[in-house]
């Protein structure tokens, strides 16, 4: 095992590990279920990939218009958010997966099913910054997404967002305007989820229609319900085990969705909150760790 | 008048569930609405509140139209709806789930009087600040949906079955408070299968059947109404 190949493995865990702190928004918070956040992480794969390539922006040049692009494409998919709820959403996001899939394969303007190729690596004063400055980069990031999302669960609006999942008729008849929240918390989701996708176009030089499809979206929802709903250590965890476990056994590579979906199921039974979420295993196997050392010091 | 519902009907899927209903409010009054299961009480508060939407008809708030104002529209002109079961949100801390309104419109709120009055009304809630609503018994949720509702300071309060579930004892010590919350200035609509508790405390009643308004008036009309007798109180 080389250093090259953990810097990647490492690279790759933080973009996926942003991604999913962008669902937990949505899906942790408001509770509104995402089978379809790999379209999310497609549009700023793709739009930062044809900033790259084709009106030939740099990577820092091209970030904010991504970044822009994807909150608004994020609030006007989030509009059907409002007219369906529940199960009715779950289809919705995941026929929006498959829409997405289909324009960019469909249509060369995005490539076709021969993608997008040549997305160049960063440079910082002229010089490629190579695989080592770029995890440096995504890990920043990660940090910063880290930082927000820390600092966004400290007010009200977490609050708002959280009672508009939890029960939305006493949410609404106690004057929070749900739609709003419901808005609010798809313009973050995908905000986060574009700029994860940013960061991998970069980090495989190329995107390909496939690279975004169901199986991605399932695999996202699995990240976050594995960790933990609703929880920052939850959704970060959640991406690093589930991220960095298969590149270790390659031999369940072609079992994983198996893998996944079973696993998925037997979280929802018997650990519900994740297994690094509020009440989890983990988390209260760190409790008592934390509470045996307090009651230790306190004899000594 | 604080509340004018006139003609109001609300469908369900096509099926009719309100038939031209109409009733009031004045300003500091408690009113009951009573009925058997299905007769529309509850359908009638979502559709006062702006949960239900209306099929014909109008409603009016402090005499301005409100019929098609959204809930949270109505929330922040003074109308508070405490759901069936008190609905709190269960993750929340009781802290939270008083606080939260208070803190998103804290230009329209003093949260500190307001808090004040829930505090002096339910004590128990004080000691439970930081638990999770989710832990805490059937009487003292009804109780922090209650508190929860009262932070906005509401000028009406529309309650659905506040005695559904709780003990006997519970049921008194709940209608006492609200009796309580008209020197307050706060009126208040409620629906009720506790015929005699909710008469009690109210000025006037509407008896709700089959989703008509069959039978209105004074507390002491409805108590001595043969109808009223036989089909609620068991006489």
């Amino acid at each position: 095992m080389t250093f090259g190949y953990i810097l990647s493995i490492a690279t790759f865990a933080s973009i996926y590990a942003i991604l999913i702190l962008g669902l937990n928004i949505l899906t942790g918070y408001t509770k509104q279920v995402s089978l379809g956040h790999a379209a999310f992480f497609a549009i700023g794969a793709y739009t930062q990939a044809l900033l790259i390539t084709k009106a030939g922006l740099t990577f820092w040049s091209a970030l904010p218009l991504t970044i822009l692009l994807s909150m608004i494409i994020g609030v006007v998919m989030g509009l059907p958010s409002l007219r369906v709820s529940d199960d009715f959403l779950v289809l919705t996001t995941i026929g929006l997966n498959f829409i997405v899939m289909g324009i960019t394969e469909y249509f060369d303007f995005f490539g076709g099913a021969m993608g997008i190729i040549g997305i160049t690596m960063p440079t910082i004063g002229g010089k490629s910054i190579g695989t080592t400055g770029y995890f440096l980069i995504t890990l920043s990031f990660l940090l910063l997404t880290i930082c927000i999302c820390y600092l966004f669960s400290k007010t009200w609006g977490r609050l708002a967002m959280e009672a508009t999942g939890e029960d939305e008729d006493a949410a609404q008849s106690l004057g929070i305007n749900t739609s709003i929240y419901k808005m609010y918390a798809f313009a973050l989701s995908s905000t986060f989820t574009g700029l994860a996708g940013v960061l991998w176009a970069h980090s495989i030089g190329s995107v390909f229609p496939r690279n975004f499809s169901f199986e991605m979206s399932v695999l996202f929802l699995s990240m976050l319900v594995f960790g933990g709903l609703g929880t920052i250590r939850g959704a970060v965890f959640g991406a690093f085990v589930l991220y960095i476990l298969p590149e270790f056994f390659r031999f369940i590579e072609n079992y994983r969705m198996l893998v996944y979906g079973g696993m998925l199921a037997m979280i929802v039974i018997l650990q519900p909150n994740g297994i690094l979420g509020r009440g989890g295993l983990l988390d209260r196997c760190i409790l008592r760790l934390v509470k045996k050392k307090a009651e230790t010091q306190e004899i000594s | 008048m604080l509340l004018n519902v006139q003609d109001v009907e609300i469908a369900y899927n096509r099926i009719k569930v309100l038939w031209g209903v109409t009733l009031c409010v004045g300003e500091g009054e408690i009113v009951s609405l009573l009925g058997a299961n299905g007769a529309g009480k509850s359908t009638l508060l979502k559709g006062i509140m702006g949960i239900a939407p209306l099929h014909r008809g109008s409603i009016s708030f402090l005499e301005k139209d409100v019929s098609k104002k959204r809930p949270w529209e109505k929330a922040k002109m003074g109308v508070a709806y405490i759901p069936e079961g008190g609905r709190v949100f269960p993750d929340l801390t009781v802290e939270e789930n008083l606080m939260l309104i208070a803190s998103l419109h804290k230009e329209a709120f003093d949260v500190k009087e307001n808090l004040d009055l829930v505090y002096s009304l339910f004590p128990v809630l004080k000691e439970r600040l930081q638990q999770k609503a989710g832990t805490l018994s059937g009487g003292e949720r009804q109780m922090l949906a209650i508190g929860r509702a009262l932070m906005s300071k509401p000028k009406l309060l529309l309650i659905d079955e506040v005695s559904m579930g709780l003990m006997p004892k519970l049921v008194s010590e709940v209608f006492n408070t609200l009796s309580l919350l008209k020197e307050y200035g706060i009126s208040i609509l409620l629906t009720e299968q506790n015929v005699p508790e909710a008469l009690a405390i109210s000025d006037r009643g509407y008896v709700l059947e089959n989703g008509r308004i069959t039978i209105s008036g004074n507390s002491e009309e409805l108590l001595g109404n043969e109808m009223v007798k036989t089909s609620f109180l068991g006489l």
